[in-house]
């Protein structure tokens, strides 16, 4: 190792190279399986199969809906209880934030077992409100997550913005509406991006709840299980442009430094 | 009024977090068949079954094997690759950063359908060699490993790794002795979110797993499905069990946090 010479630079060969085969490669895969058939032969069959059918469609659609009633419920209970937690002088908040995101660390799926059973209890057949039982286990799931980044960002809030607010004549309400919620926008964003396309994906907590599924990753699942590459690789391309466009979009907003995924570890 | 307001809120959110994961800590302990049924006595056995009973003994262990191996290649591979990065010329760097961004935006299920199709469709690599399995794990946790690493190469002080080379260190003990205990912090957190992603995948794990493997995820949710009595209730003792766990770590970490914090000042 003594002799060992290297610029520092050149220590970045391993993980670009691990970048290119394992992160790169399979997205170019995708693309190219998107555009083929079985045979290997370049086709927009599976474009087509998806726009015309309207089993996809109203897949699609379904997600959607699901998604974004899932993000808005989830932000109605994160926002006040962010609010509450970030802003009152309670003691040791710091504890009591941790009570809120420790659910982060149970594994998901025996979460939802747990979900699971309290539903049963409590509606008998929970197969009955399909998009309600939805909504709450994708709500159970995603909340602390969207929580996090909303405290972090109400937390950094600078006091004397507030202050200088109410001393030149604000009320509660215009405080509240034209200096914290304009400010805690990056929060906002990175919690909906959190909250939002795994809501669209997550197949697995419809699943569980009620062994069927009607969003975006179920189609992928069922294809999979059909061995059916080319339309796979269609939904994921599909659902890669969502992120993309997704991305794009809230990037413009979002706190740089925010890694939300592991911030209190 | 308000703090009332405050408290009653906080508590709501908290009872929806944590009486499904409480009541079925109660039923762990019980011979009672569902949540809600009857209990005729308490007993110790599902905790037991999870050892006794050897496919859930070799799933938790698996499990466990899986997260911390792959947890370990990844803090090896993104510590590396964060160093040489920061390093790099501007163009290698953008490129890095922005293929390190994509397994974190994207959707699990798009990350571990492509690994899926290039590993095993592809190049047909078996699903049995674990391979697939590995480098889908590793896809989904080295850049977050990365991401954690970042934030304490930008506070480094740089004049000390040119001081060490000035003292006739190589380029490879300025690194080991001087660079890497520098970001020790933030490899830590990498490491122990590596795990928890890990430990929490279902997506990656489904298309890639051999089919006789199963990780607590992909076991839970084909327990769920099934009818199997006996190792639905043992899953709520493993429940109980993760959450006991969670706890104690998240108050280790903060323990250990707010003494370092202290001996800082």
């Amino acid at each position: 190792m003594k002799g060992l010479r290297f610029s520092r630079s050149q220590l970045c060969i391993p993980y670009a190279v691990f970048l290119i085969l394992f992160v790169i490669a399979p997205l170019v895969v995708i693309v190219y399986y998107a555009f083929t058939n079985g045979e290997g032969q370049f086709t927009f069959d599976n474009f087509i199969n998806f726009f015309a059918s309207t089993n996809t469609l109203g897949t699609l659609l379904y997600s959607f809906s699901l998604a974004i009633v899932t993000t808005l419920v989830c932000l109605v209970i994160a926002y006040p209880t962010a609010y509450i937690l970030a802003r009152s002088n309670i003691r040791k908040k710091y504890v009591l934030l941790l009570l809120f995101i420790l659910p982060m660390w149970i594994n998901f799926t025996l979460r939802i077992t747990a979900l699971k059973e309290i539903l049963s209890l409590f509606e008998g057949n929970i197969s009955s409100y399909p998009f309600l039982n939805s909504v709450i286990g994708m709500t159970y799931d995603f909340l602390p997550f969207m929580i996090l980044p909303l405290y972090t960002s109400l937390q950094k809030l600078d006091n004397s913005l507030l202050e200088a607010a109410s001393d030149l004549g604000a009320n509660k309400l215009t405080v509240f509406l034209r200096v914290t919620l304009p400010l805690s926008v990056p929060g906002i964003i990175s919690g909906v991006t959190m909250v939002l396309l795994p809501s669209m994906t997550n197949y697995v907590v419809l699943d569980m709840l009620y062994n069927s599924t009607y969003i975006m990753g179920s189609l992928i699942g069922s294809y999979f299980s059909s061995y059916d590459w080319n339309n796979g690789s269609m939904i994921s391309l599909i659902l890669l442009i969502i992120i993309f466009i997704v991305t794009l979009v809230t990037n413009r907003f979002s706190d740089k430094d925010a890694n939300n995924r592991g911030a209190i570890l | 009024m308000k703090k009332a307001f405050n408290i009653i809120w906080l508590a709501l959110i908290l009872i929806f977090i944590y009486v499904p994961i409480l009541i079925l800590a109660v039923y762990s302990f019980t011979d009672a068949s569902m949540v809600g049924g009857s209990i005729s006595y308490f007993s110790f056995e599902n905790y037991l079954n999870l050892f006794k009973n050897e496919e859930l003994r070799n799933m938790i262990f698996g499990t466990l094997v899986l997260a911390f191996v792959c947890a370990a290649i990844s803090t090896v591979l993104a510590t590396i690759g964060a160093i040489g990065t920061f390093y790099s010329k501007k163009l290698p760097k953008t490129l890095i950063n922005t293929a390190n961004q994509v397994p974190v935006v994207n959707a699990d299920i798009v990350t571990g359908f492509s690994i899926c199709i290039l590993l095993i469709v592809i190049m047909r690599v078996g699903k049995d060699t674990f391979i697939p399995l590995g480098i889908g794990h590793v896809v989904l946790t080295a850049p977050f490993v990365y991401l954690s690493i970042l934030p304490k190469l930008k506070q480094m002080d740089n004049s000390l790794y040119e001081a060490a080379l000035d003292l006739g260190a190589t380029p490879a003990q300025a690194l080991f002795k001087v660079v890497i205990p520098q970001l020790i912090p933030g490899i830590l957190s990498g490491f122990m979110l590596a795990v928890t992603l890990s430990l929490d995948d279902y997506f990656i794990t489904t298309y890639t797993k051999p089919s006789t493997f199963d990780t607590i995820s992909t076991y839970v949710v084909n327990a769920t499905k099934g009818s199997q009595t006996e190792s639905k209730t043992a899953l709520w003792a493993l429940s109980t069990l993760i959450f006991l766990v969670v706890i104690a770590v998240v108050i280790v970490m903060n323990v250990l946090a707010s003494k370092r914090g202290k001996e800082k000042k």
